[in-house]
């Protein structure tokens, strides 16, 4: 049989602004029956934007949505389930306490005078848990599951509602590697039926595996498509970042100091059995990699005193060090700017300026009056130093763009001058352009002998930036990787409990 | 937030202006003593709430402090305590209390509506409970009531009352708090994202506490005001439901129950409102039964038209 001349799904001109941000800009995209489409980018690219039209979440501000020819405009998650598109979220939203049946036809459940017609529901249920692999009976509870079984529930239950498009966000980001192989499985499966699948990851290794055809977005835009036999590592990662990557992270040699900072058989709350030891030196870019979920942010914020250490020891400049609260790690001369730049960043409704000087008030103050001089100066050297784009210092930081408002929050901590600076996530949702500040940024404080911690799920970043990575897996450190010792594969193996071969 | 102000400064004139041209009488000297003493006795209770409200949290206990620190006094100066003694006495406890609440809303983790309403419920119990439940009055304390609810003479028929006094001293000091000190716009950014707030190495909890127990100690001074304003205290009825009138003014003067928003003198210029009001029901000769009818309705509208507002700015300021 020929191959239908109309594409099932097609995108032209796609665009969506927020306030302070272009996240979208004439975006196109076409999806062939049967097809899977990976689309790649970096972090802030317009990935989840482009995804969350597509799927009704949100509504676009421009362009155009065809389905099998014939133009349509979703105003809803419904509207789009409708015409086939589901979407399956980065964190699941499924009923832990509830079967898989009726996690499967929730809202949509086969009634009889308002009774659950039970033995339908199961059997219904039974045969999409079938499609996606799943031999479990119907009536198992969807708490009771892991994370990977959980998904390939999601994926069920859009089968039911008869989708034609999937469309899957970072669905391996919180996978072990078996349980990815399994997802990779089910989605060739998929393929096989005629389901047409978007495939958005981070991980180059699956896409290059799995994909028939790659989109990379940029800034909001299309930078570029890769068909099947042009699909590698290196093309990817080109059409991704704009340019060479020796360029985009500018990283110079320096020698390490003295150790600043010292964990010794620390434990956190999240992962109380996991003891961690590590040492940082000033002037030093060490990297955190692993898997979402592998306590990476829970250690920062042990250090950091936001959840005090279970056990373990730990020194700030030879000096024991055990906060109970962010004050006195902050006090020891640390800085933390955490992964949820909203929730703990900022205080999104206050102005860039009492944003900026928030740290540092209690240091300027006058027998506890506020010193304005001293936050004017304080607020106004962040600006400066740092570039940040906002029309003057009373802007509430929720209008700024995510780049911007991340380098509010490493204004309001460099103000402190801290001797280390712990990073999670410094580049999420954050433009390329902000993105190559922040490294030159943390370049050249590590240069200034700031040592640097940082977090980071960009596989690209940790190896561009990090003097040495450590690489966590379940609580603990799964292992060390040099510089010269950086790969991904190394990387996703550490991460995901496989040991390094010798 | 001074747009806030205008806005319920407007309210205040065009109310009082109304009822000035319907009713001549409301302009008397008199009248405008009256109007500003209780005026001034609902500010302070308002001012306590406030710092409450800007935390997130709320208090429902005030009313019951007040009938508490009023019961407890007569009591206590029937019972022929020292007067000095009997009112240090009930600041303290009446701090006392705020740091209690603060302590379970912040290291037990309670949430301050129950908090605070159990403590609505224990304070009149004990203030029934401790005085027998007889009305009380202050006969031989003229020192006392001249402090407390004494006047001080501007013209020969217009006299500033204490409670003016007191509220002035407040204020000042409430603002100067707010607005000037570290410990204000931690309070603040507190009441925004406290989670934020933490992060930025605030002490989050002992600031929490502070509020508290600045509420509870400013319904305790209201409570002394109060008792010698009306002469008598009844342990059952004196500053019943006076938090609601409280919270009321801390709303409608521009405090979010969300947290993080708020400044004295809209609460205060609130406050004088919800007393024009009831004063002016009464100049009008509009059925009393009515009065919190329209006080509901006034309150809502001026929320109604401030959240309006918010988001009428707030587009603005997007594009």
């Amino acid at each position: 049989m020929a191959a239908p001349a109309t594409p099932l799904l097609e995108v032209r001109g796609l665009g969506k602004r927020f306030p302070g941000v272009r996240a979208l800009h004439d975006a196109h995209l076409t999806l062939a029956h049967g097809e899977v489409l990976a689309v790649i980018g970096e972090n802030g690219a317009g990935k989840s934007t482009l995804m969350k039209i597509l799927a009704g979440v949100q509504p676009a501000d421009a362009g155009e949505i065809f389905i099998d020819g014939q133009p349509v405009q979703f105003q809803s998650v419904r509207e789009a389930l409708a015409q086939g598109v589901a979407l399956i979220h980065q964190e699941l939203n499924l009923a832990a306490n509830l079967d898989l049946a009726a996690n499967i036809f929730l809202g949509r459940e086969p009634h009889q005078f308002g009774f659950i017609d039970h033995a339908k529901l199961h059997a219904e249920a039974a045969q999409h848990l079938q499609r996606v692999g799943l031999d479990l009976p119907a009536d198992t509870l969807v708490g009771d599951l892991p994370i990977g079984r959980q998904q390939l529930v999601e994926i069920a239950k859009a089968l039911s509602c008869e989708a034609r498009v999937l469309i899957m966000d970072e669905p391996t980001s919180s996978l072990s590697q078996h349980e990815t192989e399994t997802l990779l499985e089910v989605v060739r499966d998929l393929r096989a039926q005629g389901i047409s699948v978007i495939y958005i990851s981070h991980r180059l290794g699956e896409v290059t595996e799995l994909a028939d055809r790659v989109l990379v977005l940029r800034d909001g835009e299309n930078a570029g498509e890769l068909s099947r036999k042009e699909i590698d590592h290196n093309a990817m990662v080109r059409l991704m970042v704009g340019r060479d990557l020796e360029q985009f992270y500018d990283r110079k040699q320096h020698d390490p100091g003295d150790v600043v900072l010292e964990l010794d058989a620390v434990r956190t709350p999240a992962h109380p059995h996991a003891e961690i030891s590590l040492q940082l030196r000033a002037g030093e870019i060490v990297g955190i990699a692993g898997l979402v979920g592998s306590g990476r942010t829970e250690l920062l914020q042990t250090i950091f005193g936001v959840t005090p250490a279970m056990g373990g020891r730990m020194r700030m400049a030879s000096e024991p060090f055990a906060p109970h609260n962010p004050r006195e790690a902050i006090r020891a001369g640390l800085a933390l700017a955490p992964e949820d730049r909203k929730q703990h960043g900022l205080i999104l409704q206050m102005a860039v300026r009492e944003n900026a000087s928030l740290a540092s008030l209690s240091r300027d103050q006058q027998n506890g009056f506020l010193n304005f001089n001293a936050e004017e100066k304080v607020a106004t050297e962040a600006v400066e130093q740092l570039a940040i784009k906002t029309p003057d210092l009373d802007q509430a930081t929720v209008n700024l763009s995510g780049g911007n408002q991340q380098k509010v929050v490493l204004g309001k901590w460099l103000a402190l001058k801290p001797r280390v600076l712990l990073l999670d996530e410094p580049t999420r949702g954050i433009d390329v352009g902000a993105k190559r500040e922040m490294y030159r940024l943390m370049e050249r404080l590590a240069a200034d002998g700031v040592a640097i911690l940082f977090v980071s799920s960009e596989l690209e970043e940790v190896l561009g930036m990090a003097d040495r990575a450590l690489v966590m897996h379940e609580g603990r450190l799964a292992g060390e990787l040099a510089r010269d010792q950086l790969s991904e594969q190394a990387v996703m193996q550490l991460a995901t409990g496989t040991p390094l071969a010798a | 937030m001074k747009k806030n102000i205008l806005g319920i400064l407007g309210l205040l004139i065009a109310i009082f202006v109304i009822t000035a041209v319907l009713n001549p009488k409301f302009v008397s000297a008199y009248n405008m003593q009256n109007l500003v003493k209780w005026s001034s006795l609902y500010s302070i209770m308002g001012v306590g709430v406030a710092f409450v409200i800007i935390t997130g949290g709320i208090d429902l206990s005030i009313g019951s402090v007040i009938g508490l620190t009023a019961s407890l006094l007569a009591f206590t100066l029937g019972k022929n305590w020292d007067p000095v003694v009997a009112i240090c006495a009930m600041l303290g406890l009446s701090a006392l209390i705020g740091l209690i609440h603060g302590l379970l809303i912040t290291k037990a983790k309670l949430q301050p509506f129950v908090v605070t309403l159990c403590g609505l419920l224990i304070y009149r119990g004990m203030a029934r409970w401790t005085t027998d439940n007889q009305s009380m009055g202050f006969k031989g304390h003229d020192q006392l009531n001249e402090i407390f609810s004494g006047k001080i003479p501007i013209t020969d028929t217009f006299a500033l009352p204490m409670p003016f006094v007191f509220l002035v001293v407040i204020a000042v000091a409430a603002a100067l708090f707010l607005n000037r000190t570290i410990w204000g716009r931690y309070l603040l950014a507190l009441g925004n994202n406290e989670e934020g707030a933490r992060y930025s190495g605030i002490q989050t909890d002992n600031l929490k506490i502070a509020a508290y127990v600045i509420c509870s100690l400013l319904a305790g001074i209201s409570g002394l005001l109060f008792a010698f304003e009306l002469d008598s205290v009844q342990p059952a009825q004196t500053g019943e439901f006076y938090e609601l009138y409280a919270i009321a003014a801390a709303v409608l003067g521009g405090c979010s129950l969300r947290g993080g928003e708020g400044g004295i003198l809209g609460v205060i210029i609130a406050a004088a409102v919800i007393r024009l009001i009831y004063n002016s029901i009464n100049m009008l000769g509009i059925s009393t039964h009515l009065e919190y009818a329209i006080l509901g309705i006034v309150i809502l509208a001026g929320v109604v038209a401030d959240e309006l507002l918010k988001r009428y700015t707030a587009k603005r300021a997007a594009q």
